[in-house]
């Protein structure tokens, strides 16, 4: 596969194992053992069956009629928003659980932004029966109460993260400092395509299950295994690193990156990593950072917990770089004008993330005849107060 | 080749305090004064930490001193400015540490010449991997006599302690328990076994303990293990409280050797 990671860990000049001596046994023993461990029998057979019976896969493919219509295109909606616990994300967290029991870990970290990776994490963890800690930024802890609560009914243990801007950023730094502070128990479930090699591969091979279905589904439906299309959006990018996965080598299939533009690019308030970035070092991985002229690490700002990342994952750097990806942006306003249109089009309430990848639908040329998947990667129950307020449907 | 930190472990073997300080903290100007500082009050090695905005391998403390030294307009640049004439006044040796992004935008050999220039002997950047820097950087630092500084912890097998060993000169910096800088949860100095597992190696470079160095009691320990020992945190602590940094760093290094 033209782009695959390469043996030391790289997908073009981005990528790489950038991490301090305190993390390099962990992650070697990571990186020997993971395809060892996802291509064994018994892994994969345990793997399957919770990703059928307990997060309830495969997701329909649902072709959107309404919304079709609207845009003088065929919209069809992968439906992650109807995993178990209302993301993507639990795709992710149900591999990499096994992986941390099959390496004889029992405590297990992670970071989270939108409180979707860290429910999924406490979900898992409560379903093993494993200790779980979640950091997560002061700041997201407000927005998005309802996946604290949540965590804290799986029995998951959340620290805020107060240092920086006190959102995904933060917390993943947290997270990091945890494990160098525990490095022989703990195992740390990345909830993204970010991170030291293995972790950008191993988490892209978890959600690549997105597109594995999504090529049958559409045959089903339309005789066809391609898409013109793909649309998803990227903070970290692993909603859109698993549905473009098995698309990558398949040049006719257009793929779209959706960033988040927060206020705008140009207003000083936006994630959209892709056009601020320049390569850098951030999280253990060489990639398109947003940063000063110094190399310090900008605070980035989207009205969505899950895009307020100030890089984007080597493999989406690489896909940029390549132009094998189209990267669009999409401000707050539009992402909000975006849910209600979904909602009252549909009947289904988006996440502000997904919310961003449906914005960008009139950007990206479709024509009557095409047909575009947009990856709706979770569902918009954490997001209601924002959406109330917003929308003025309070009171 | 004439190079500080060799000369000093050949000419000091022993008992060796190294110190750690954020430049750009308290104040932006304050980096020579407390190098000056430092060596009067009978310091034998000097790090010079160059702030970043995510420092991962440290704790509240370092996390603290870099957010405020980089508020007061700390860059590369500037400690370059600030560092143009140090070799007039001190030969004690100097390494800069640091994360490598900020060095990266810089531009790696041209932040190695600028070192050279103003008289740095050693360089840390925790996470520039053993593998990349052989690779891509190694020659860059050897052509401009610069000491690559790696850190060890109780978790590195033996087999690569000795190809750590075998690809820098300088020192070896091994981190005293798994942990992030400035922990204070007592463990610092009962790892007999790690160090006395790596003294046995006989490894070319000599050891210095870091992490969680941070009394006299702590310092003495580290010192009966290896060659030396490193106080970062607690020393930035110290620059933290009332009155002068003169008055703060003699305090300091007194309840610390004397």
């Amino acid at each position: 596969m033209k782009y695959a990671v390469d043996e030391n860990g790289f997908y073009g000049k981005f990528g790489g194992a950038y991490i301090p001596e305190m993390l390099y046994p962990n992650v070697e023993e990571l990186r020997q053992n993971y395809l060892k461990i996802m291509q064994e029998p018994a892994f994969q057979e345990e793997l399957q069956l919770l990703l059928k019976d307990y997060v309830g896969r495969p997701t329909p493919l649902y072709y959107a009629k309404r919304l079709s219509e609207k845009h003088n295109t065929n919209i069809y909606l992968k439906r992650e928003d109807l995993n178990h616990t209302g993301a993507h994300k639990i795709n992710n967290t149900v591999g990499q659980v096994l992986m941390a029991k099959r390496l004889g870990k029992h405590r297990i970290i992670a970071e989270t932004g939108a409180g979707q990776h860290g429910v999924a994490t406490a979900t898992v963890c409560a379903l093993m029966g494993l200790e779980c800690i979640v950091y997560m930024g002061e700041v997201d802890i407000e927005r998005q109460a309802p996946n604290v609560a949540r965590m804290k009914m799986l029995g998951a243990t959340v620290v805020p993260a107060i240092s920086g801007s006190r959102t995904l950023k933060d917390a993943t730094n947290e997270a990091i400092r945890d494990w160098i502070n525990n490095p022989e128990d703990t195992y740390y479930i990345i909830g993204s395509v970010v991170g030291p090699h293995p972790y950008p591969d191993m988490v892209t091979r978890f959600q690549a299950v997105i597109s594995e279905e999504m090529k049958w589904q559409l045959k089903e439906k339309t005789g066809r295994e391609n898409p013109d299309f793909v649309v998803a959006c990227v903070g970290g990018g692993s909603n859109a690193a698993g549905a473009f996965y098995h698309y990558l080598d398949t040049p006719e299939v257009k793929l779209v990156a959706v960033e988040a533009a927060g206020m705008g690019v140009d207003s000083g308030e936006s994630a959209a990593t892709s056009v601020l970035g320049k390569e850098g070092i951030i999280h253990g991985s060489r990639t398109l950072l947003m940063q000063t002229e110094d190399g310090q690490v900008t605070e980035p700002y989207s009205i969505s917990a899950g895009l307020d990342y100030p890089g984007v994952g080597p493999l989406h750097a690489h896909l940029f770089d390549s132009k094998r990806a189209i990267f669009e942006n999409i401000t707050d306003e539009e992402a909000l004008q975006a849910v209600l249109e979904l909602t009252r089009l549909e009947g289904i309430i988006p996440a502000l993330e997904s919310a961003h990848a449906l914005a960008a639908l009139d950007r990206i040329g479709a024509k009557p005849d095409d047909v575009v998947v947009v990856n709706l990667s979770g569902r918009g129950d954490k997001d209601l107060s924002t959406y109330l307020d917003r929308f003025q449907l309070n009171g | 080749m004439d190079n500080r930190i060799k000369k000093l472990f050949a000419q000091k073997p022993q008992g060796l305090l190294s110190v750690y300080f954020t430049a750009g903290y308290p104040s932006l100007e304050d980096t020579v004064p407390i190098i000056l500082e430092l060596e009067k009050n009978g310091v034998d090695l000097i790090e010079v930490g160059m702030p970043f905005s995510d420092p991962l391998a440290d704790g509240p403390t370092i996390q603290q001193s870099s957010g405020i030294a980089l508020k007061n307009g700390m860059t590369i640049p500037k400690l370059f400015e600030q560092l143009q004439e140090i070799r007039k006044h001190t030969q004690i040796p100097l390494v800069l540490m640091g994360y490598l992004n900020p060095v990266m935008q810089y531009g790696v050999e041209r932040f190695c010449q600028k070192a050279r220039e103003v008289g740095i002997d050693g360089i840390i950047l925790p996470d520039l991997p053993l593998a990349d820097y052989v690779r891509e950087y190694k020659a860059i630092f050897e052509q401009n006599n610069l000491s690559k500084i790696f850190l060890i912890t109780p978790q590195t097998p033996e087999q690569r302690i000795r190809e750590i060993d075998s690809h820098t000169n300088g020192f070896v910096y091994m981190v005293s328990s798994a942990s992030t800088t400035g922990s204070t949860n007592g463990q610092a100095v009962v790892n007999t076994d790690y160090f006395d597992r790596v003294g046995k190696m006989t490894l070319k470079n000599p050891g210095i303990i870091g992490f969680g160095i941070h009394n006299r009691d702590t310092f003495a320990q580290a010192c009966n293990h290896a060659k030396g020992a490193i106080i970062g945190s607690a020393f930035i602590k110290a620059l933290g409280q009332e009155g002068t940094v003169a008055e703060n760093i003699q305090n300091f290094i007194q309840s610390i050797r004397n």
